[in-house]
């Protein structure tokens, strides 16, 4: 039964009509809230592709039913920064030119959030292990581990009173 | 002076660049980007060579009515071949401006200079520059490779750094990928596959499927051709997800898990042929050594599965795709429609990395084939995860057994590499077809079974001589018509199962020699370029007395090289492994030493070196396309798991200075060399010899309690 979802997005509050309550979160992001900054790898929760956060907490957007965001507060890439304005992660990624084809890049820059929110000093194994959940094909994976290293020293300097 | 042949074969320098934008020049490439950024290294050549600032310059690439053709982004030939290209349209163009300036100032061209597209003469402005003088030069002329190229000693652009233009959108989650192109009206669609050439489709119960999209579908049926469109994605996929269930088909053949190994190609009929030298008059008589290494199927597994976006309006058929040859693609279109090539549009967009011939020309024949039969509805087709691991193109499987005869002393003095292989030339370009074609009523004639040619580097037989000087050569290649499942390009092609073997088989050399691999490499080489890369990788590794194998407890520990220069006629790279293997390997350190000729930009040229390495360390320590599973092939990263972050070792690369002015690419360079350098390392740690990849747990296991 089509239904109305009412969520937050990126800060935004949004009401969203989905045909099911298993329609996935990540279909309602792409194409009717077109955030399409969030992509597509597997549709099968391995990948990493489709990560956002929800309440915080990075979760796969292909496996979760839109019906469970009610109320929640989703953040996308789109929510972490902009061009003019770019999130540490996102200034230390095109510092290191961490990436090549780029298509697992939001995945991974919203899993990286997630780590830094909890663990602002992790080591290099650490983020290594946080991103397990994402697949880089291209091999990108030392520039990538080394922009995080960067943002997080960043985001701790920023920190400091 | 000749003209580089990609430039003789686009030689209307208009198709190259104008500079019809006030203070902005276009620049159009037949490469296309795929992560490798092709888009920023052609900007810096355009800048470099025309003396203007990077940012002035937009660049078109991969357009069937607006690019130069290139045929294929493949082969690590966008710098070498397509990077010169535009090198030489640029110097022409600006050579022409320069006529034209000095005719106006009434002076010699030599009194002027470029600063940044105006016209300097003896260094002072003048009221000239590449705009205002736009109207009177036309570039609507053949090149004639006449002009002189920029002295290299004059590089301030080619050579630094320069942050790839391609990034941003994807840093910011903008729409980068033509996954992203859904516009409003956009139809979605997905293909319910034919699971072979020949599977005839029987019932449909369309009831069912409708059920399980719980959303408005439509099918369309051609023959053996069948499509669920939608305007909900969510629907449109979970049809087609039921599909697979719902449809019914005689005549399908899957490949049997006696066809998994490389070893089942030993046993199939073959076309045969010997390139290279006799056997030497000193050779006879002499002992020989040899040793079989094989490697099974390969996938291409980009992170995302294929896509494309068509519209067939007007009588015009338009395709967005992220394949990496838009021309062939689209001549092949327009056999598999039986349209004038001139109503088609072939455009790319970027996608996932392909690594080669993946399912992106598939899936655009599937988005043009159902547009043909929707006029003005733009049809977006995704292919299913579980669609790309089973249909795209798999890179074959390999046996390469190498023969040596060694003298008195165990130097090789003669050398053969006898190579079974299926095609790595499944390229709709070379010939093949198309899965919707092979689909849809009147399925064209199966091709003739070819691999790609020497002059174009060899398929299976790439990199099947080894560099080292050993008095006669020669390559046995034994091409099998008769694979498992269709077979086509992956990065590096033959080279890694061939490199894999023939460094493997030098190691082996070296031991029965009682002598270092390094020395034992560098006694045997005079190539100074390849010396010069395998001395750099030794002493970055510090490789010498004290890195023999040691064992730390249960582990061993060890350091493999490998050594090879692409094509025998690319980029040399030298790789060092470091690795512990206990029952399974885990990488530790690797250091690679790359020789890539003239470097346009280095970051990217390191960036595109270590993405070589760590996906060839993927699929030593983890790939391979299994047939004896329960799926039957892989279907998802769990029945194909690739490396993940904490796999990853460190990585440590230098470029070695070459005074060459030609650039080398190097994509495709480290991938042999990287496998060389693990099978030695886990070899030298474990004892005995590994010689078949990947080198799974389950292989050390049976190899160590043998």
């Amino acid at each position: 039964m089509p239904q109305t979802v009412a969520f937050t997005v990126n800060g935004r509050a949004v009401n969203v009509i989905a045909s099911h309550d298993d329609t996935p979160l990540l279909d309602v992001l792409r194409n009717q809230l077109r955030l399409t900054g969030t992509r597509f790898g597997c549709g099968l929760e391995q990948c990493g592709c489709c990560i956002v956060l929800i309440d915080g907490i990075p979760v796969k957007s292909c496996g979760r039913a839109i019906a469970s965001v009610a109320g929640r507060s989703v953040t996308t890439v789109e929510g972490l920064g902009t061009p003019e304005k770019p999130h540490p992660l996102q200034q230390a990624f095109l510092e290191e030119q961490a990436g090549q084809c780029g298509y697992c890049l939001s995945g991974i820059l919203i899993s990286a959030k997630a780590l830094l929110d909890r663990n602002p000093s992790p080591s290099r194994a650490e983020i290594a292990r946080a991103l397990d959940d994402n697949i880089c094909r291209c091999g990108a994976h030392n520039r990538i581990l080394r922009a995080v290293e960067k943002a997080a020293a960043r985001l701790r300097e920023d920190a400091r009173p | 002076m000749t003209l580089p042949s990609v430039l003789a074969d686009n030689p209307r320098l208009d198709r190259w660049l104008n500079f019809a934008a006030p203070d902005k020049v276009e620049l159009a490439t037949g490469r296309v980007e795929l992560g490798q950024g092709v888009l920023t290294a052609m900007t810096q050549i355009a800048a470099e060579e025309l003396d203007v600032a990077f940012e002035r310059i937009t660049i078109r690439s991969g357009d069937t009515d607006r690019t130069p053709n290139e045929g294929y982004t493949a082969g690590s030939q966008s710098m070498q071949a397509g990077g010169v290209a535009l090198r030489a349209a640029c110097a022409e163009t600006r050579a022409l401006f320069l006529k034209e300036a000095a005719r106006r100032l009434g002076c010699a061209a030599a009194e002027l200079s470029v600063r940044d597209g105006r016209i300097l003469r003896n260094g002072a402005a003048t009221q000239f520059d590449y705009w205002s003088l736009a109207a009177s030069v036309s570039l609507a002329r053949e090149a004639t490779g006449t002009a002189a190229r920029k002295p290299v000693a004059y590089y301030t652009i080619v050579g630094r750094n320069a942050a790839r233009v391609d990034l941003p959108a994807k840093l910011f989650g903008k729409d980068a990928f033509v996954h992203d192109m859904a516009v409003e009206g956009t139809s979605h669609a997905r293909v319910v596959r034919q699971p072979n050439r020949g599977a005839t489709l029987g019932a449909i119960d369309e009831a069912a499927i409708r059920r399980a999209a719980r959303g408005p579908i439509s099918f369309l049926r051609d023959g053996n051709f069948l499509a669920i469109v939608g305007d909900d994605e969510t629907a449109v996929e979970a049809g087609a997800a039921a599909a697979a269930t719902h449809a019914t088909w005689s005549g399908v053949e899957w490949p049997s898990a006696l066809q998994q190994e490389a070893n089942w190609l030993l046993q199939r009929p073959s076309i045969d042929r010997t390139i290279g030298a006799p056997q030497s008059e000193s050779a006879r008589g002499l002992q020989s050594y040899e040793a079989v290494y094989t490697r099974g199927h390969l996938a291409h597994a980009s992170i995302a599965p294929s896509c494309a976006l068509a519209l067939y309006r007007d009588g015009h058929l338009t395709v967005w795709t992220h394949c990496q040859g838009v021309f062939p693609l689209r001549a092949a279109l327009a056999r598999m429609l039986k349209l004038d090539a001139s109503t088609i549009s072939v455009r790319h967009v970027q996608g996932p990395g392909c690594y080669g011939h993946n399912g992106a020309d598939d899936a655009a024949a599937d988005a043009a084939v159902i547009a043909v039969r929707l006029p003005g509805r733009p049809i977006l087709v995704r292919w299913r995860r579980q669609e790309e691991f089973a249909f795209e193109p798999v890179s074959p499987a390999m046996v390469v057994k190498v023969r040596a005869t060694l003298d008195a002393a165990g130097q090789p003095v003669d050398w053969t590499t006898e190579i079974w292989s299926g095609t790595h030339q499944g390229r709709p370009g070379g010939g093949a077809t198309l899965l919707a074609a092979e689909a849809l009523p009147d399925p064209p004639p199966v091709p003739a079974p070819t691999d790609v040619p020497e002059a174009a580097g060899g398929g299976a037989t790439r990199n099947g001589e080894p560099l080292y000087d050993i008095a006669a050569k020669r390559i046995i290649h034994h091409l099998v018509p008769e694979v498992p499942r269709r077979t086509s390009a992956l990065r590096s092609l033959g080279a890694m199962p061939n490199v894999f073997a023939l460094e493997s088989f030098i190691d082996e050399l070296a031991e029965r020699a009682q002598q270092d691999p390094v020395a034992f490499r560098l006694a045997r080489l005079s190539d100074p370029r390849a010396r010069r890369v395998i001395e750099r990788a030794a002493a970055m590794a510090n490789w010498g007395e004290s890195e023999r194998p040691a064992n730390r407890g249960q582990a061993h520990r060890a350091k493999g090289i490998g050594f090879a220069q692409y094509k025998n006629r690319a980029a040399y790279a030298a790789m060092i492994v470091e690795l512990e293997v206990e029952e399974s390997i885990r990488l530790l350190r690797a250091w690679c030493a790359a020789d890539a000729g003239l470097v346009v930009n280095p970051d990217a040229v390191v960036n595109q070196l270590e993405g070589g390495i760590i996906q060839s360390a993927s699929w030593v320590l983890k790939e391979q396309v299994r047939f004896d599973t329960a799926s039957g092939g892989p279907i998802d990263w769990e029945t194909y798991p690739v490396l993940r972050f904490s796999e990853i070792p460190v990585i440590a690369i230098a470029l070695v200075a070459s005074d060459s002015d030609t650039p080398l690419g190097v994509g495709e360079a480290t991938a042999g060399p990287t496998a060389a350098a693990i099978g030695n390392a886990v070899s030298r740690a474990l004892g005995v010899r590994m010689r078949d990849l990947p080198l799974t747990r389950e292989r050390i296991m049976a190899r160590l309690l043998a």
